[in-house]
């Protein structure tokens, strides 16, 4: 390449010979390359510009494009996914410890009308009335002409029903799917399932959702799309859970009962085995709420969590131990029970007005001393009373995952005079439900470590907190054996087993306040086998009588006591419970076999 | 060269037309195919929980405890005792097996009171 030269001989001679400067030549001369330069590198970059532009173009229009074909076509679901098959059911089963299915969901039809579709709206409303006793075919006729365009005529549908309809054979009935909760074992823990019905509903689909129970209480996670493949599994056993049923319906028929219930209980995971509350009723058609007298006397009431009442003499046990734990007593202290004890206006007395004098500790538990607990109590004090209650769960409502547990709060004094101090110490002045008194036995169970009572199956036990020392534990659960072999509850013995328990006999509270003298609430706490206690049972009847013999009998060690060693006898069997000494082979069940 | 690049180069472009065409249509049958198939497994797993649904039915402890008091004579169902968990010691002894006889038995040897000899025939 050959640059121009910036001083041009030719010109420079020129100009000096006109005696101009000749560097004004040179300067132009640079100023023309620089020009020259910049043009080609405006050139170059104008080239690079127009490339940048066609390429965003080309961009912009394939999106402008796609974008116009996709609204212009009909949107239509990716055919290839596959997942969609994996949730049918909306809501997930539930089943019991052993996989046997509780709750499960059934695909049926819900009816509804189009009246302007329909061609004879006189002959549909006749023909349905045929096929629903409930539906009046005039008013439906009405209904029908009218003029609305859209009704809902029925919810659920059998397969008879929908083929019925199907005959009716007008344009103007349509089905909708709907997906139904079904409780294949009937009134079978009633009170644990609650029950189901329909929230949101359309045309398409029904939202399903639970009215009560675990339904309501585990709704989130019963309804959680990733979820609803795996069952939610409880604790309780189905097996277990009838017999006990069976027992204890059987029971409440004896001993003439109003009302009964029956928790059992793993005493170291807090697993509820079985939870019976009688009389019940069936999921399947939950009955509805009542609106007028005693919601306690509706079957929907579950005993087990809502029958927050005083539990009476069960209570005593925790005096003891509490009293023990303090190093204020020991098994033998002697303490003076001598009846009545008056305390300000009360008088404090026992059970048919006996006085027992001076008596250990172990026997204030073994003969149900009112007088001995309550010096106790005394001794413990009220704030230490308090919060040892409140350790074991006796303050707040329990964590079971029902949506009634949250509500059945217990019944605390707001303040705690020494006289409270005293009737709580024999399990008056303050209310509790049975599964408080079953979480209080389970700590004592399980070695003075407080369990957490659920529902659910667990793989992995919370650790509680430790609120008696086992030695204290261990003397305890001695002393409960020994109201079995020798004290109130002697009806409470199963042979093999070595149940260990405290009766509890309250009177009813009235409703303006005060007691029935004749209606009791009985209970019986028991754990077993006492060695090694695995299992607690607490049973309760409400208002029962035993009338077998000469005079009638209202206390517990009478009416709740047998009924509750019959449930064990049958039960621990089922629960894979050895009896600690093989017992003698009964020789009808020997011969046969 | 040329002319036989062309014909090449129409040739290929019609095997892949063809190609893709049949491509098109399988993948088509296939999803059809799949979407059948993905109806069928609804109404399969929509019957399975209805079966399910029913065994559980007729498998609850009620209508069970009921049909095992009516097949009584049959089936002498109870239920479990405690006193059914027995030591070992308890359990009676099987009947011994009744002897193997594998080759003939020699009965010569037999005296006239019928006393076996001293060693044993088996």
């Amino acid at each position: 390449m050959i640059r121009a030269p910036l001083r041009p001989l030719a010109r420079i001679l020129q100009a000096r010979a006109k005696g101009e400067n000749p560097d004004v030549i040179e300067r132009e001369n640079l100023r023309l390359r620089a020009e020259a330069t910049r043009d080609r590198a405006r050139a170059r970059a104008e080239g690079r510009l127009v490339i940048l532009g066609f390429a965003f173009f080309c961009a912009f229009s394939v999106i402008g494009l796609r974008m116009g074909v996709l609204a212009s076509t009909d949107p239509a679901e990716p055919k290839a996914a596959a997942s969609s098959t994996e949730i049918l059911t909306l809501r997930s089963d539930i089943v019991d410890r052993n996989g046997r299915l509780l709750a499960t969901n059934m695909v049926t039809s819900a009816l509804y009308a189009h009246p302007r579709q329909m061609i004879d709206p006189a002959r549909v409303a006749a023909e349905l009335a045929a096929i629903f006793p409930d539906m009046n075919a005039e008013d439906l006729q009405r209904r029908f002409t009218d003029g609305r365009s859209f009704m809902w005529l029925r919810r659920k549908l059998s397969p008879e029903q929908v083929q019925a309809v199907h005959d009716i054979g007008d344009p103007g009935l349509l089905f909708g799917p709907r997906e139904m909760r079904l409780y294949p074992n009937g009134r079978m823990a009633a009170h644990v399932l609650g029950g189901a019905s329909f929230g949101a509903e359309g045309v398409n689909a029904a939202e399903v959702i639970g009215t009560a129970g675990i339904e309501k209480a585990l709704d989130a996670r019963l309804r959680d799309p990733g979820l609803a493949a795996t069952p939610l599994r409880l604790s309780l056993d189905l097996t277990i859970q009838a017999a006990t049923t069976e027992i204890l319906q059987a029971g409440m028929t004896i001993m003439n009962a109003a009302g009964a219930t029956a928790i059992l209980m793993d005493a170291h995971t807090g697993e509820v085995i079985s939870l019976v509350s009688l009389p019940d009723f069936d999921p399947n058609d939950r009955p509805a709420n009542p609106t007028s007298g005693d919601p306690a006397d509706s079957p929907l009431f579950n005993r087990a969590m809502q029958g927050v009442y005083e539990l009476g003499s069960t209570f005593k046990i925790f005096a003891a131990a509490q009293a023990m734990e303090l190093g204020l007593v020991n098994k033998d202290t002697m303490v003076n029970a001598n009846a009545p004890l008056v305390w300000g206006k009360f008088r404090i007395k026992e059970f048919k007005n006996k006085n027992y004098g001076t008596l250990s500790v172990n026997d204030i538990i073994v003969l149900s001393s009112n007088v001995g607990s309550a010096k106790l109590g005394l001794m413990i004090g009220g704030e230490r009373q308090q919060a040892f209650l409140k350790s074991m769960g006796f303050f707040d409502a329990t964590p079971l995952e029902l949506i009634e547990a949250a509500r059945a709060k217990p019944l605390i004094p707001a303040r705690w005079p020494e006289i409270v101090t005293i009737t709580t110490s024999y399990g008056h002045g303050m209310s509790a439900s049975p599964m408080h008194l079953a979480a209080g036995y389970a700590a004592i169970a399980n070695g003075g470590v407080t369990v957490t009572p659920t529902l659910l199956m667990r793989d992995r036990v919370p650790e509680g907190t430790r609120i008696l020392s086992p030695a204290v534990a261990r003397t305890s659960i001695d002393m409960l054996r020994g109201v079995v072999t020798d004290g109130t509850a002697s009806f409470g013995e199963v042979e093999g087993y070595e149940v260990a328990g405290k009766t509890g006999t309250a009177n009813k509270p009235k409703k303006g306040g005060g007691y029935y003298e004749n209606k009791n609430i009985n209970t019986f706490a028991a754990m077993f086998p006492a060695s090694d206690p695995k299992y607690v049972l607490i049973v309760t009847l409400y208002e029962p009588v035993d009338t077998s013999g000469s005079e009638p009998h209202r206390t517990a060690g009478w009416t709740t006591v047998p009924v509750a060693a019959e449930i064990i006898r049958r039960v621990a069997p089922l629960l894979g419970l050895r009896p600690i000494e093989p017992l003698a082979p009964d020789p009808l069940v020997a011969a046969r076999n | 060269m040329r002319p036989f690049l062309l014909v090449f180069t129409a040739l290929t472009l019609m095997a892949l037309a063809f190609w893709a065409y049949r491509e098109n249509y399988a993948t088509q049958s296939a999803l059809r195919e799949m979407q059948r198939m993905q109806t069928e497994v609804a109404q399969l797993r929509e019957a399975l929980t209805l079966q399910k649904a029913e065994w559980a039915y007729l498998n609850r402890p009620d209508r069970l405890r009921d049909l095992v008091a009516l097949n009584f004579e049959r089936l002498p169902l109870l239920p479990l005792e405690p006193d059914q968990f027995q030591a070992v010691a308890n359990l009676p002894l099987p009947p011994p097996p009744p002897p193997v006889l594998d080759r003939p038995l020699d009965l010569a040897p037999l005296d006239v009171q019928g006393i076996l000899p001293e060693e044993d025939p088996l």
